[in-house]
This record gives C-alpha cells, sequence and structure tokens, in this order.
C-alpha cells in the first residue's frame, strides 16, 4: 500500500556545542516531490523517534527554500549540499527506493546544536580579503562604468556565491584549525579585481590573498569545483589567482613597492 | 564618533540601505538580523529593479514610471513619496552599479532593460534573474566594509521581541532574544529602525523565506503602533507549487517573451493575450492572477483537471533563456525535474508579497516617535498593487529616506538613549523574560508547527484571491479561536539552548494578531481595489474608499480606522488593462 511507504532517516544529533553527539532515526511517511527540509519540517510537527519515544524536535537552518540564501547545507549521505535542494526521489534515484539517509552537520565548523553550525568565519574571513568595491559613499552620482558583457559572464557567474560552506567542508586544506579563506573567497578575489572600480584597489586584495592562510595554502585537491551548488568554476579562478598573485609578488620585489608599479 | 546610536532591525535591502547611510554620516549601527544578513529574504527577488533610465529610445520618463505606479497600484498610494521614489531611481541603479552589481549588459557595455508588467516601456534593470541576490550581496559588502572600519556593530541571530517605550510614548531602544544562547537583553538607541520585511508565512506557503513570519510588525502592532492596508496581499500568478513552499517563477519570464495558456476545446488557449490585447502577458499580477484562477477554479480548464496553467518558455533560444532567465530555469529543473527549456513549466498563483504594513510618515517613521519602519513591512509605494521590479526599488529607496530621516530626528532629541531613566529598560526587558518563561513552559496539547499549518490553510482559503465576507466573518471567528489554542502550545523541545521552537511560538502568537489585521480589513473593505477582489462588491468604490485602512490593535481585536489618500498629483481614474493607458485615460 501507497502509505506504508517510510522515508527512513538517520541523523547526527548533538546537544550543544559540548556534548557528546548520537545517532537517532526516523520514519516520516513517504510522499512524492519531497525534500530534506520538508521531511525535517514533518519531524518537527510530530517529533517521535524510530523507537516511538518523543524527542526534542531536530535543529538546522534555512531560510529560503530554493537554494538561493545558503543557510540549509548540511552532510547528505556524507556529501555537503543545501538540503532544500536535496530531493528524495532524486536521492533514491541513485541509491534505491526506500533506502535509508543520512545527515549530519557540517564538519570544518563550529557546532551549534544538531545540524546547525557556525559559518561566521567565513563572513569574517570575507573582510580580511576586502571584498567590496570601494565606492566613495553610497549617493548618486552619476552613470556607472561602462562594463563589457563577456566580462560581465563569468564574472557574473562569481557573483552568485552565497556563501554556503560546501566548497570550504570538501576542500581538504580547510579546517577548524587552519587558517585558510578557502576556495569561494578567492573566487571573491576575483570578482572584485575585475569590476572596472574594484580593480583600482585590487593590489590590497592580492596582498591579503598573499598573508597566512592565503592562496598558498590550496593544495589543488578540486573537490570544491564538484560540490559548488551553483556550479561556479572554482578551480579555474583558484588557478588565474594564482597567476595573479605571481606576478604581483615578483612586481612587489623588483621595484620595492607595495603597489607593485 | 557620534555619542548617539541607531538600531536597525533587519538586514535585506532596506535595513541594510539605512544602515549605510546613518554610518556615512558617523553616526554608529547596530544592526540586529535572523540570519547572517547575507541570507535575508531580499536574495529571493529574480526578475529585476525598475528605473525610467530611458536608454532604449522609448522616451521613457520618471513621470511614466510614476504614472504607471500609482495607476498599478489602483490609486491607493499616497502620491507625492511615489513620485519621490521614481525619480530617485536611476540615481540608485547607477550607484549600485559603481558598487559592483553583476547587471546584464548590453552589447557596448551598457546595463540591459527588459519588459516588466503593467508597464510598456523597457525600464526593468537586472541581473540574470538573481537580481535581488546580487543587489543583497552588494549591500551586503559595503556594510562589511563599515563593520571592518568599526562603525556598525552586526548582531546577526537576534530576534527582535519589543520596543522599549519611555513615560513619553518615545522609542528608546528595543529587547532582542539571541537565538542560540536565548539571551535575552536591551539594546540602547536614539532610534529603531524596522526593516523586517513581509509576512508571507502568515500565509504557511508562499514564495516568501521562513524568517518573513511579520513577527516584528505584529509585535509593535500590539505595542500600540498602527498598521495600514493590510489586506492588500500580493499573490504572484506564477509560481510552482510545492509542498513545502510555492517558489517563484519571475515575471521577467514573461518579460522575456514567456506565455501563459492552458488547453480550451484542445487547442491552446493565450487566455491573457486575448482578455487584455494591450498588455497581454504583462498584465499586472493581480489582474494575472484572477484570470488564471478564474480560468482553473471557475471554469476548469486547468492543466490535467488540477489547478495549474502552463508558462511557456520553449520556443525561446536555449541560450537566450540561460543567460537571462538562468536562475529560474535552474531553480524549475532542479525542484520540479522538467527541462523548461523544451516543455511548458506548470504554475499556479501563490502568496508573495505584502503590500500593506506599518504605517509610517512620509518621512518613515510610525506614530511611535523614534520608531521607523521601511521595506516591505512598510505600507507607502505600492497602494492596492505593486508592479513587478518595484518592490527591489522601494526596499532601496525607502532606506536611503529612513536612515537620513532617523539622523534627522536623533540630531532634535532633548536627551540620549544612555540619559534615560533605567527604569523603561528594565521593566520592557523583565516583562519579554516573563513571557519567555511561560512559553517555555507551556503544557498544553497543541503543537505550534501544526497550529501555524492551520493558520495558513485558513488563511489561503479565506483571504485569497477572491475574498467573500461569509468566508471573511469565519476567518474572524477562526482567529479568535486559534487565539486560545495557542495557549494550550505544547513546548515540545525541552531543551535551553538554541531552542527554535520557544522562537517560534513567541512568532507565531504574532502571525496571528497580524492574521487578525489583514482578515478584519479585508472584511470592512466593501469593495474590488488591485488585489483585493469581492465578487459582492466588483467594483472600484472611491466615494467610501479611497481611503488607507489604519488599523489598531485591541485586546478585542483589530479597530480599523480610515485615513484620506493623498492623490493631488495624478487624478484617480478607471483601471484597465485591455486597452492601453492612453485609451484609458481618454475615456474610450
Amino acid at each position: 500500500m501507497a502509505n506504508d511507504k517510510v522515508i527512513s532517516l538517520r541523523i547526527k544529533r548533538q546537544d550543544g556545542p559540548k556534548t557528546a553527539p548520537y545517532w537517532e532515526e526516523f520514519h516520516i511517511p513517504y510522499k512524492p516531490n519531497m525534500n530534506v527540509v520538508s521531511v525535517l519540517m514533518e519531524v518537527r510537527k510530530n517529533p517521535v523517534n524510530l523507537q516511538g519515544k518523543a524527542v526534542n524536535p531536530v535543529v538546522w537552518e534555512c531560510n529560503c527554500l530554493e537554494e538561493v540564501c545558503g543557510a540549509c547545507t548540511m552532510l547528505i549521505n556524507g556529501v555537503p549540499r543545501q538540503s532544500c535542494a536535496a530531493l528524495i526521489d532524486k536521492i533514491y534515484e541513485q541509491t534505491g527506493f526506500g533506502k535509508q539517509i543520512t545527515l549530519a552537520p557540517l564538519t570544518k565548523f563550529p557546532i551549534i546544536r544538531d545540524l546547525m553550525v557556525d559559518r561566521q568565519r567565513m563572513f569574517e574571513n570575507l573582510k580580511r580579503v576586502k571584498a567590496w568595491v570601494n565606492v566613495d559613499g553610497s549617493w548618486a552620482i552619476n552613470r556607472g562604468p561602462r562594463f563589457a558583457d563577456r566580462e560581465q559572464r563569468w564574472a557574473y557567474a562569481i557573483s552568485r556565491c552565497m556563501t554556503c560552506g560546501c566548497c570550504q567542508e570538501a576542500c581538504p586544506n580547510v579546517s577548524n584549525k587552519s587558517k585558510f579563506i578557502g576556495p569561494s573567497h578567492i573566487a571573491q578575489v576575483r570578482l572584485f579585481n575585475t569590476h572596472p572600480i574594484g580593480e583600482m584597489q585590487k593590489e590590497e586584495r592580492l596582498n591579503a590573498l598573499m598573508l597566512e592562510g592565503g592562496i598558498q595554502e590550496c593544495g589543488n585537491a578540486q573537490n570544491c569545483r564538484q560540490v559548488c551548488p551553483k556550479e561556479i568554476p572554482l578551480t579555474k579562478h583558484i588557478a588565474a589567482m594564482n597567476k595573479e598573485t605571481i606576478k604581483y609578488a615578483f612586481r612587489r620585489w623588483r621595484y620595492k613597492d607595495s603597489s607593485g608599479q | 564618533m557620534s555619542k548617539q546610536k541607531i538600531i536597525v532591525v533587519g538586514g535585506g535591502l532596506a535595513g541594510l540601505m539605512a544602515t549605510m547611510k546613518i554610518a556615512e554620516k558617523g553616526v554608529p549601527v547596530d544592526l540586529l538580523s535572523l540570519v547572517p544578513v547575507k541570507r535575508s529574504h531580499s536574495v529571493c527577488a529574480q526578475g529585476g529593479i525598475n528605473a525610467a533610465l530611458n536608454t532604449k529610445g522609448e522616451n521613457d520618463s520618471t513621470d511614466e514610471h510614476f504614472d504607471d505606479t500609482v495607476y498599478g497600484g489602483d490609486f491607493l498610494a499616497n502620491q507625492p513619496p511615489v513620485k519621490r521614489m521614481c525619480e530617485a531611481a536611476p540615481g540608485i541603479i547607477y550607484t549600485m552599479d559603481r558598487m559592483g552589481v553583476m547587471f546584464t549588459r548590453t552589447a557596448e557595455g551598457l546595463l540591459d532593460l527588459r519588459n516588466f508588467g503593467g508597464q510598456k516601456n523597457k525600464r526593468t534593470a537586472f541581473a540574470g534573474a538573481t537580481t535581488g541576490a546580487q543587489l543583497e550581496y552588494c549591500c551586503d559588502e559595503q556594510v562589511r566594509k563599515h563593520e571592518a572600519a568599526g562603525i556598525v556593530t552586526k548582531y546577526e541571530g537576534w530576534e527582535f521581541l519589543s520596543a522599549v517605550i519611555d513615560e513619553k510614548g518615545v522609542c528608546r531602544g528595543c529587547i532582542a532574544q539571541n537565538l542560540v544562547t536565548l539571551e535575552i537583553r536591551v539594546f540602547k538607541g536614539d532610534a529603531v529602525i524596522l526593516a523586517t520585511g513581509g509576512g508571507g508565512m502568515i500565509y504557511a506557503k508562499s514564495t516568501t523565506s521562513t524568517i518573513c513570519t511579520g513577527s516584528a510588525a505584529g509585535s509593535i502592532f500590539q505595542q500600540g503602533a498602527y498598521l495600514a492596508n493590510m489586506e492588500f496581499i500580493q499573490i504572484h500568478p506564477t509560481a510552482m507549487l510545492g509542498d513545502d513552499k510555492t517558489r517563484l517563477m519571475s515575471e521577467s519570464a514573461r518579460g522575456d517573451g514567456g506565455r501563459i495558456w492552458t488547453y480550451k476545446d484542445g487547442k491552446p488557449w493565450y487566455f491573457l493575450e486575448e482578455m487584455y490585447p494591450a498588455y497581454g502577458n504583462l498584465v499586472p499580477r493581480d489582474i494575472a492572477s484572477r484570470a488564471i484562477h478564474k480560468v482553473c477554479v471557475d471554469m476548469g480548464l486547468g492543466i490535467d483537471g488540477q489547478n495549474q496553467v502552463y508558462l511557456d518558455l520553449s520556443h525561446l533560444p536555449s541560450e537566450f533563456l540561460d543567460r537571462r532567465l538562468g536562475g529560474i530555469m535552474e531553480i524549475y529543473e532542479k525542484f520540479h525535474g522538467d527541462n523548461p527549456r523544451k516543455v511548458p513549466m506548470k504554475i499556479f498563483p501563490g502568496i508573495h508579497y505584502f503590500m500593506g504594513g506599518i504605517h509610517v510618515s512620509d518621512e518613515h517613521m510610525t506614530n511611535i516617535p523614534g520608531l521607523f519602519a521601511c521595506g516591505e513591512c512598510d505600507y507607502m509605494y505600492h497602494g492596492a498593487n505593486r508592479l513587478g521590479a518595484n518592490s527591489l526599488l522601494s526596499a532601496l529607496y525607502s532606506g536611503t529616506v529612513c536612515g537620513p530621516a532617523a539622523l534627522k530626528y536623533i540630531k532634535g532629541l532633548d536627551r540620549l538613549s544612555e540619559e534615560v531613566e533605567d527604569k523603561h529598560f528594565a521593566q520592557e526587558l523583565k516583562k519579554q523574560a516573563a513571557y519567555n518563561e511561560s512559553i517555555t513552559k507551556m503544557s498544553g496539547t497543541e503543537n505550534p508547527y501544526q497550529l501555524h499549518q492551520d493558520l495558513g490553510d485558513h488563511m489561503r482559503a479565506n483571504v485569497g484571491v477572491v475574498r467573500n465576507n461569509k468566508d471573511l466573518a469565519a476567518n474572524d471567528q477562526f482567529l479568535r479561536e486559534i487565539k486560545e489554542r495557542w495557549t494550550k502550545i505544547n513546548m515540545v523541545d525541552g531543551h535551553n539552548y538554541s531552542n527554535q521552537t520557544i522562537l517560534f511560538t513567541r512568532e507565531l502568537k504574532n502571525m496571528i494578531e497580524v492574521a487578525h489585521a489583514i482578515t478584519i480589513g479585508a472584511l470592512q473593505r466593501n469593495e474590488s481595489r488591485g488585489s483585493h477582489y469581492k465578487p459582492e462588491f466588483p467594483d472600484r468604490d472611491d466615494e467610501q474608499f479611497l481611503k488607507t485602512s489604519k488599523s489598531r490593535w485591541t485586546p478585542k481585536g483589530p479597530v480599523i480606522e480610515w485615513e484620506e489618500v493623498d492623490v493631488s498629483l495624478v487624478k484617480p481614474r478607471k483601471r484597465v488593462y485591455n486597452v492601453s493607458k492612453e485609451a484609458s485615460a481618454s475615456g474610450k
């Protein structure tokens, strides 16, 4: 009977930052077109585990539910991705219908509770690389700079980065202990160094990329590109920035001037 | 740095723009937000932002933009602020361009413009189909610069609970709660700006994000602030149906050539093009939503007998679609499975935007001095129906008005909030802490998430596209009952750390209060205007209802007062879209 079908979840839970993790299983009635977030929403409407015991609802982050806000990143069957866009039917196409689905929090960030982690470090690192166009102010002056369509096309792709943390999770060189800013942020530098006004402060960002935790910590594992939900060609941008920083370092050394001119 | 301080609640476009304007003048800002500001709901806006840049040889003008906006809003908006917004629009777009927004370009490197609903000229600047995200990221970056300089302090993961109001009725700060530690504390500020967005979650299923509960507006409503025009809820004609949410399929799909159709007598019927030859698929959203509703619900002509019609892009080249509409192509493909480049998308109207909101003056101050509101949570710019691509504009523009207005206001204050007697802060803090304690101890039988679903189901059924007084009266009764049921909630989460259920239960109470204002406003407005449609009263009635409805909270339910609308610039005329605006103006 159709209504006998269940979605079986195994969730790695943790009550707080300092308590021990544990696994808990849930069965939720199957309906077509569900995703991991909608299944978790069903859990909290009736938070009872597989053993029939009433438990605390599972804590996780989500917001837009259409893969644009970057909030709901977690490990789904071991892969970092947005849980709203993780369609149950698609997962079953790969694993077989009804196969248990494992949910776990990201491992590269401090745990808050259950599937919720603290990704503040990523936003702090955006400050380190000065990821903004340094305009004089927000008042209207006049038309902005002209910018070629062909440049806009690839720069736009970088500017879709949601700071979701998938690439950081997949990167073997990012960890709770390392200072590496991670793949997304290197691509962001390229974005701001390409904008006609942002380009005017490109040396500041190149300098930042060459400090501790900068681009030299990339080990070229290439995992980042595979997990980016926005399909940003991160490895290409890292390679381009690698070239840029080497060129800039040489000029800076040769002319003994931080402007590199 | 100034000794004064302003609190901004909300990190979407309006809040970030207000923050920038204040920080630039050297006044510190405490910026409170439920989520890291980059994840705010503004990121969900897709199609674009309107400004009469007039770069397409169509003789466009800010006057034309203004006229389209007030006409599209069925003349319910006060006109002078709308005019100022349309005049400021080109400057805002150019500023965003300088700040690095990756707008889509023409071959000569200028901003490209596309068509949008309810306007004949190309007036909508865009960044693919992710314009809201691009604008939000840009404002996030600019505010991060101010944060790095030490003038902005972000409090991400904090929920606004209530305003602190002194003995003279002046707002001196607010109380907020940390989502993780559940700490409740005072934030002192010489002015408080709410930029807390709409309340789509009141309908449970909508195109909005889960944080869009309208809870902050509901809270200050109960503290004496007026809400206005709450009965005007935009229902977007083209949303994908889903169990957890209805996902927006941007109006830009039609702006770039998409067509709406269903089968009639075995043949495709392009009903919008037939019903509204002058505007076709680009009629305003209220008109399109009613037409789709009529075709599906009244005529039973939905695709596969369901409440759905086609939004068809399959006749357009794939490369064109990927470049200009890539964002929504991805969403549809990922969440539905079909490829919209090859087969038409299935869509149906979904709850989308609140035209109404917190009542404010032209300077964006509420009736509580020192408490301001901007962005979707205010009621100012869209009247009875919002034109597509005017929301990103009003969010940014209202921030540029509200920030400086708050600065002007705090200059005139006789004392700093730091000098206000401690008892006012202590009293409000105690009250909110006690309320929190009582929620923590709730041990009834109702699950708050289930209760929320009931609320949404009733709101969608009774206060949606078509409204009848019988249903609205029943909804009023339902809301009185659900307030009672709310007191019988069971606090299902027993933890005192990162307990989302405590916060949600509080939000739910505020959502019910706002739902009541929406319902009573709709019940009392016996006419049809913009998004508010009552078959019992099918015509617009300017004599009785060319008025803003102002809702005042009382323990027995909302009380409505009526306020004159400022129509000093354009004389109200009948709103029709089957003929051109010029023809309708000359009465043909």
